[in-house]
């Protein structure tokens, strides 16, 4: 008997070919998912094209010049101007205050947990700093109200109930954890053998730290500082809740002021009809917030890039 | 040149104290004030509280639509945003790697985290209100709820994704499996207590949005459950934002004990990620 | 174990005992050795010998690293800088470092980074702060390149020239001992030759201890060598006797290439 007869045959068709292309099931996920991804990309698109549009109409009949020379905003009133300065004022103001409040307690946090702290105290400060960030914002509008201002009425005598100091403050204190971790980051970043160099020479921490290892993180830490900034020009509740809805273009913390985020959640509350001026004014803000923040989100990563790149 | 101490290093001292405080101010300040809405909130939680509908009288005023709002929006926006966002951050990484589009989806997802909230309501309001129709209604409210934790779920999904090691998919190709199945049948599941934990935290997070709802026409006075995904609806945060606008004090009292509902519900739910993590991944390491 | 100090004065500096270590392992294993002032050492030895570590402890720059410690004496000029009452900053002004890849410092100017040694320091010296750069830089052979840039950054140098503005910027404090861990070995031939002409400069006003891991550059910038291997101190001798007739057998075959 020969060998190929004593084998019995495993099967006594064919194998299948090598040949043929990915079954149509794989293409058809494959699709799918791809088309789950370009949703974001709608979303974009979305966003443009709802806030274009509806700044469109209203440029027809409003003009930009109106926009930017007009100094009061009354789009609501009988008597409508559409300067859109104070609104922009007062989101300013308030994110001066929100700044004034976070980039000394951001950067002296950042600091502490990457320069002086031992890992111990790390792994207990950094998530509770966490922790400022996780709280609703609704949260703090409350407390901005309800706690802070009342408070500051008794130190700070010509305050009114609605101010933008108080929403400053507490927004503030909301975005520290946002410097402070991206501020660490940076320090993390610059090579150690720059403080070596330093000590090498005799320096003590605290010069190096401030003559060797912050300047060296400067770009670092002003991304963070820029993004910051943009959250806090975004932020809606707080200043909605605290701050007050009377426009008003001035640089005084304890009045009464409108950012462009508390304007488009009056009037969204109000009755305002779908498809008028008044209506579309909310998108014409939308669309100046969202340029603003934008512009910045993309300087700071360019500026974190960089940084990056040179360290 | 003697090497002796000098002056001890004041200056260090000094400033390691004041680096401290910078720390711990903050963390005090919040501390005071969530004392101090659970000390007003306290008189006011009660079931009669959790199970009554607003009223004009603060004592009589409670959070049931809102609260029953709160948890039907967040079910419809995770029954929406997480079979999108895991599909999205599935072909990110793993079909579409280093690819032109999926840079450009990345750069696009990157900038859609940076966007203000409020702007996701204007586009909630522009094409899911009136350019689909859907009117001020439940699901045009998690429609845009869905597309603003989009970014987040894929990020989350794909920080995932990525630990799963590369040896798991090279075993499952090298047994003749398609992409699909092993993405399926392997790295799906091993990737699943991060991904489940990812969604848990996001969808905690949306619980205490309010901007976006606001603009979409989440009503803020309700006297109803909702009755399906076509009707008007309240939530708990704009429910807060309602009383605390109010000036009688009984409403503020309100908005502090709602604050506390809001406020444990997401405690409770970031230590369900927390828990559900622990244990998943204990299970995957034996 | 091996000692030295041959010239009948007092070791400059000395180590004496010394052992050194990260966590619990130890990386330099009791240590005596003497150095007389205003020569070259060189230590040499094969890769993770201890040699770095060694002179890491004589500035007390060991001790900066999580975990790290140090047992026995490092004398200067008779006096234990592992005293409790010594303050490390202090003894660091004295003996000085320059580090293996050239540090300059990014955010300063040439002139700047001279200088830092001193406004880092708090001992700016504003009235002869020209004259204390350009003597710097011209006892590190750097002047006659940059006197035109020195607002230029530091980084905007070649290699060579960073390490020579460092080994300026170590000598403008003016130390009495200065430590280089391996200076040339990120640098060029070319780069490599101006440095160690430069010691042979220097060493007529400074005590210096130079770590190399390349035997013809230790032959050809020190007077004493001292070989290590595994934490010991082998054997320390005069250079030009190490290398022509070593001692011990360890030492002839690490020089004769056996290993490391």
């Amino acid at each position: 008997m020969r060998a190929s007869e004593a084998l019995p045959m495993a099967t006594s068709e064919p194998r299948g070919s090598l040949k043929g292309s990915l079954p149509l099931g794989e293409r058809a996920i494959e699709a799918l998912l791809m088309g789950c991804a370009l949703l974001t990309i709608l979303t974009t698109a979305g966003i443009l094209g709802v806030l274009a549009i509806e700044t469109f109409h209203f440029l027809r009949e409003v003009s930009l010049a109106q926009l930017l020379f007009d100094s009061e905003w009354t789009p609501l009133f009988a008597d409508k101007h559409f300067g859109i300065w104070p609104l922009l004022s007062g989101t300013l103001l308030t994110s001066l205050v929100a700044i004034g409040v976070a980039l000394p307690f951001g950067l002296l946090a950042a600091i502490f947990l990457s320069e002086l702290a031992n890992d111990r105290a790390r792994r207990t400060l950094k998530p509770a700093l966490e922790l400022l960030a996780g709280i609703p914002t609704i949260v703090y509008g409350y407390f901005a109200l309800v706690v802070i201002t009342p408070a500051l009425q008794n130190l700070i005598p010509g305050l009114s109930g609605f101010n933008a100091l108080s929403p400053g403050i507490v927004m503030g204190i909301m975005i520290i954890p946002m410097i402070a971790s991206l501020s660490e980051d940076a320090l993390y970043a610059v090579p150690n053998s720059l403080r070596e160099g330093a000590y090498a020479l005799g320096a003590s921490k605290l010069p190096t730290i401030f003559r060797i290892v912050l300047p060296s993180a400067a770009s670092g830490i002003a991304a963070a500082v820029i993004l910051a900034v943009s959250r806090a020009i975004g932020e809606t509740m707080v200043v909605a809740i605290a701050a007050g809805q009377q426009p008003r273009l001035t640089l005084d913390p304890r009045v009464p002021i409108q950012t462009m985020t508390t304007y488009i959640v009056q009037v969204s509350m109000g009755d305002t009809p779908t498809g008028t001026l008044e209506y579309r004014t909310i998108f014409v803000v939308g669309t100046l917030l969202f340029l603003i923040t934008f512009l910045m989100n993309v300087g700071s990563y360019r500026l974190a890039r960089r940084f990056r790149r040179d360290t | 040149m003697s090497l002796a101490r000098q002056n001890k290093r004041q200056g260090e001292r000094i400033f390691w104290l004041v680096s401290l405080f910078a720390i711990a101010l903050p963390l005090v300040i919040l501390g005071w004030l969530l004392v101090d809405v659970l000390s007003d909130a306290v008189q006011r939680l009660s079931w009669q509280f959790i199970t009554s509908y607003p009223s004009r009288k603060p004592e009589n005023a409670g959070i049931l639509p809102a609260l029953v709002g709160s948890i039907y929006l967040i079910g419809l926006t995770a029954s929406i945003a997480l079979p999108i966002g895991v599909g999205a951050a599935i072909f990110l990484e793993e079909y579409g790697r280093h690819s032109r589009l999926a840079g450009v989806i990345e750069v696009n997802i990157a900038n859609l985290a940076g966007v203000p909230s409020i702007i996701y309501g204007l586009l909630g309001l522009g094409v899911f209100v009136r350019a689909l129709g859907m009117g001020r209604s439940l699901i045009a409210g998690a429609a845009t709820m869905a597309l603003l934790v989009l970014p987040m779920i894929i990020m989350v999904t794909r920080e995932a994704l990525r630990t799963v090691p590369m040896s798991l998919r090279e075993a499952c190709y090298g047994l003749g499996s398609t992409r699909w199945q092993s993405i399926w049948q392997v790295v799906l599941p091993s990737a699943f207590p991060g991904i489940l934990t990812g969604a848990i935290l996001a969808i905690s997070r949306a619980i205490g949005e309010t901007a976006p709802l606001v603009v979409v026409g989440a009503l803020t006075y309700v006297t109803f459950v909702p009755d399906g995904i076509d009707a008007p609806f309240t939530v708990l945060p704009i429910q807060i934002f309602n009383w605390v606008s109010r000036p009688q004090h009984g409403f503020v009292v309100n908005s502090a004990a709602a604050i506390t509902v809001l406020v444990c519900t997401m405690l409770v739910l970031n230590g369900i990620a927390i828990y559900l993590r622990n244990r998943l991944q204990q299970r995957k390491a034996t | 174990m091996a000692s030295g100090g041959s010239n009948g004065k007092p070791p400059k500096i000395a180590a004496v005992g010394l052992k050194a270590r990260f966590g619990s392992n130890e990386v330099v294993r009791g240590v005596d050795m003497q150095i007389s002032e205003r020569t070259v050492t060189a230590i040499i030895g094969p890769s993770g010998c201890g040699k770095s570590t060694l002179l890491r402890t004589l500035n007390r720059m060991h001790e900066l690293i999580n975990g790290a410690t140090v047992d026995g004496e490092v004398l200067l000029d008779g006096e234990n800088v592992y005293a409790h009452e010594v303050d490390p900053v202090l003894l660091r002004r004295r003996v000085g470092m320059v580090f293996q890849k050239p540090n300059p410092f990014p955010s300063m100017s040439i002139r700047q980074n001279v200088l830092a040694g001193l406004s880092l320091t708090g001992r700016a010296v504003r009235a002869e702060a020209d004259a204390v750069v350009e003597k710097a830089l011209k006892q590190a052979a750097l002047w006659e390149e940059v006197k035109d840039r020195l607002d230029a950054p530091g980084i905007g140098l070649s290699g060579g020239q960073q390490q020579r503005l460092c080994i300026a910027r170590a000598l403008a404090v003016e130390p009495e001992v200065l430590l280089m861990d391996e200076p040339c070995s990120a640098l060029d031939p070319i780069a490599t030759a101006r440095i160690e002409d430069l010691i042979h400069v220097l060493k007529e006003r400074y005590t210096i201890v130079i770590v190399t891991h390349n035997m013809q550059q230790a032959a050809r910038v020190s007077e004493h060598t001292a070989f290590m291997l595994h934490g010991d101190l082998v054997e320390f001798a005069a250079t030009n006797k190490l290398f022509t007739q070593p001692s011990d057998r360890r030492t002839e075959d690490y020089i004769t290439g056996k290993f490391g």
